[in-house]
């Protein structure tokens, strides 16, 4: 642990001079998500005729901006960074340092948040000026949102991180993911708040992962999370944590052995 | 310092034929056939020693390097490096060894190379005063000069090759692994590296294992060579013994103050190249006294210089006399 504590601050600032290296890619990511952007247009649309579920068009605005930062704050790339570095043999590289390789994409992902916040920030202001009156007025919740949206952050890293690891048994790891992906629109509330779902679904989304990465952030930023809501949030995402983490260690331990480093 | 013995690798690798049927048959069956890449290698490579790791393209030499590393698991047999288990992986292995590949880097690709020094400072906790001699050293003998705080994807090949094997050598690694360092590189930074090798491997003691097939790069470097072919041990030695047992025959090179006929040469030996003003001459070594006597006396010789075959010639020798043994025992 202390070899880590003295390694991770290098990581991070290599990882970030690597993300200002890549600033351009990064800012057209940035542009090229705008899915709450668009929903919020039509949903707006919709609303101007009469309120849907309570959402008014100012209540979408503030929902889809809030979503639009917390997307672009809890992202990571490492399974694209993966899948890609197995198949060109470049994970080779990262096997032969002392340092495990997963780490190593954290620092290079985690080190990109910043940047990433920065560049989030305008839509955080308009949300504020815009619509401060549909936003949490609780301190204590505020407090939360940022460990919140670490939290997020860190099921997303590993989600990835085990998606990835699938790379080396399998050669569509990467489509794997597109699955994942789908799912999380739906359920994390990225494409409709979770309380347009009927009942039923909205049990289904509470027993399943997708919410801890998105729609908790959101409903705090809202302030619709009580602070035992908040309290069993952040429960569930150290479980989901503790289990992914096991998870990725089993697999890639396995993943390692079965490895055929080709490429040179 | 590196203890092989009996390491053997199989690939199972998939196969499919060329064509829509056989791609649509292969998503319900896939077929596999095991593919054996190293089979029962066994050498020890002392403290210090430089040596080369021949064979042809596909022998397993790369697949063997990767085994030493850490990269790839075994499917039997057993390797020591350095006192580590290598499929461990430990980090005592990995802050101890190198693997530079011509072919892979680890440079950051948008970052100058000073980046990736500090990486790898942090990572193999290289104290600071001794990061410092050693970017110094290297630098010096590598003369990198201000090459380290361009962006990598900036620099040409010879200069990103040259900061590679910096990158891998700051920690001070006990035994290095070379496969291919000088692929694509020019002559003269080929002999930089060369003479950068030599030089590593004289002033920390380091133990070199290196594949290259520039044998230029070979016989300069490595007074060992283990050769391998399709994964088995075919000679381990000295390079003067591999040549002295597959090609006993001497090289009578002649310069000539004029041209000779090809015929009046080979009275004296089998004529391996014939130039107006050169030729050069096979014989067995029991009649190297009569030939240089004869030749010295009745052709119009400037120069005459007595030397073993080149090394290629002599793998060239072995390789095919293994795959004709090998056809021999199917």
């Amino acid at each position: 642990m202390r070899r880590l504590l003295a390694i991770y601050p290098t990581l991070l600032r290599v990882g970030f001079a690597s993300a200002l290296a890549y600033r351009a890619e990064l800012l057209v990511w940035m542009l090229t998500t705008n899915l709450p952007l668009i929903n919020l247009a039509l949903w707006s649309a919709v609303a101007r005729e009469a309120p849907v579920h309570g959402y008014g068009t100012p209540e979408f605005v503030a929902y889809y901006l809030s979503t639009q930062v917390v997307r672009l704050v809890t992202s990571a790339w490492v399974v694209w960074e993966m899948t890609t570095d197995v198949r060109q043999g470049v994970m080779a590289m990262r096997l032969l340092r002392p340092v495990h390789p997963l780490l190593d994409y954290s620092a290079e992902n985690l080190a990109a948040v910043p940047l990433r916040a920065m560049l989030a920030l305008p839509i955080a202001v308009i949300l504020v000026v815009l619509e401060s009156a549909h936003l949490s007025h609780d301190p204590f919740t505020w407090a939360c949102v940022p460990l919140l949206i670490a939290g997020g952050w860190a099921m997303t890293f590993l989600v990835m991180s085990i998606v990835g690891t699938l790379a080396f048994f399998v050669e569509s790891a990467g489509s794997v993911f597109e699955l994942w992906l789908g799912l999380y629109a739906v359920f994390s509330g990225y494409m409709v708040p979770l309380a347009f779902f009927p009942h039923w679904l909205r049990v289904v989304a509470d027993v399943l992962p997708f919410r801890l990465l998105l729609g908790v952030q959101v409903q705090a930023m809202l302030g619709q999370l009580s602070h035992a809501d908040i309290a069993r949030a952040f429960a569930l995402q150290a479980l989901w944590i503790a289990g992914l983490f096991v998870a990725v260690r089993l697999l890639w331990n396995a993943g390692v052995r079965r490895y055929a480093a080709y490429g040179g | 310092m590196v203890h092989v013995r009996e390491l053997s690798k199989v690939y199972r690798v998939h196969q499919r034929p060329p064509g829509l049927v056989p791609a649509f048959k292969s998503i319900f069956h896939r077929a596999y056939r095991n593919v054996p890449a190293v089979q029962s290698l066994s050498f020890d490579i002392g403290p210090g020693e430089r040596v080369g790791f021949l064979g042809p393209n596909g022998a397993g030499k790369t697949t063997t390097l990767k085994m030493l590393a850490g990269l790839l698991h075994p499917t039997s047999g057993s390797a020591l490096v350095n006192g580590f288990v290598p499929r461990e992986r430990s980090v005592g292995l990995l802050k101890s060894i190198t693997l530079v590949m011509g072919q892979k880097q680890q440079l950051l690709w948008d970052l100058p190379p000073a980046e990736t020094f500090a990486l790898n400072r942090a990572i193999y906790e290289v104290p600071p005063a001794q990061f410092q001699d050693t970017v110094r050293e290297l630098s010096e003998l590598l003369e990198l000069g201000e090459l380290v705080n361009q962006p990598t994807r900036q620099l040409s090949l010879g200069e990103r090759m040259k900061c590679e094997l910096a990158a891998a050598l700051l920690h001070r690694p006990k035994v290095l692994f070379l496969d291919e360092p000088t692929i694509g590189l020019d002559v003269a930074m080929q002999l930089t590296v060369r003479e950068f090798v030599r030089r590593y491997n004289e002033r920390y003691g380091a133990t070199v294992l290196l594949t290259s097939h520039y044998m230029e790069d070979v016989r300069a470097l490595c007074p060992r060579v283990v050769v391998i072919d399709k994964g088995r041990l075919l000679f381990d030695g000295a390079i003067e013994e591999l040549v002295k047992s597959v090609k006993p025959n001497k090289r009578i090179v002649l310069k000539l103050s004029r041209p000779v006929d090809g015929a009046d040469a080979a009275r004296f030996g089998e004529v391996m190249e014939h130039e107006p003003s050169r030729i050069e001459l096979d014989v067995r070594p029991d009649q190297l006294q009569a030939a240089v006597a004869g030749a010295l006396a009745s052709l119009p010789i400037a120069d005459l210089v007595v030397e073993d075959p080149p090394l290629e010639d002599a793998l060239r020798e072995l390789f095919r006399r293994s795959r004709t043994d090998g056809a021999d025992s199917r």
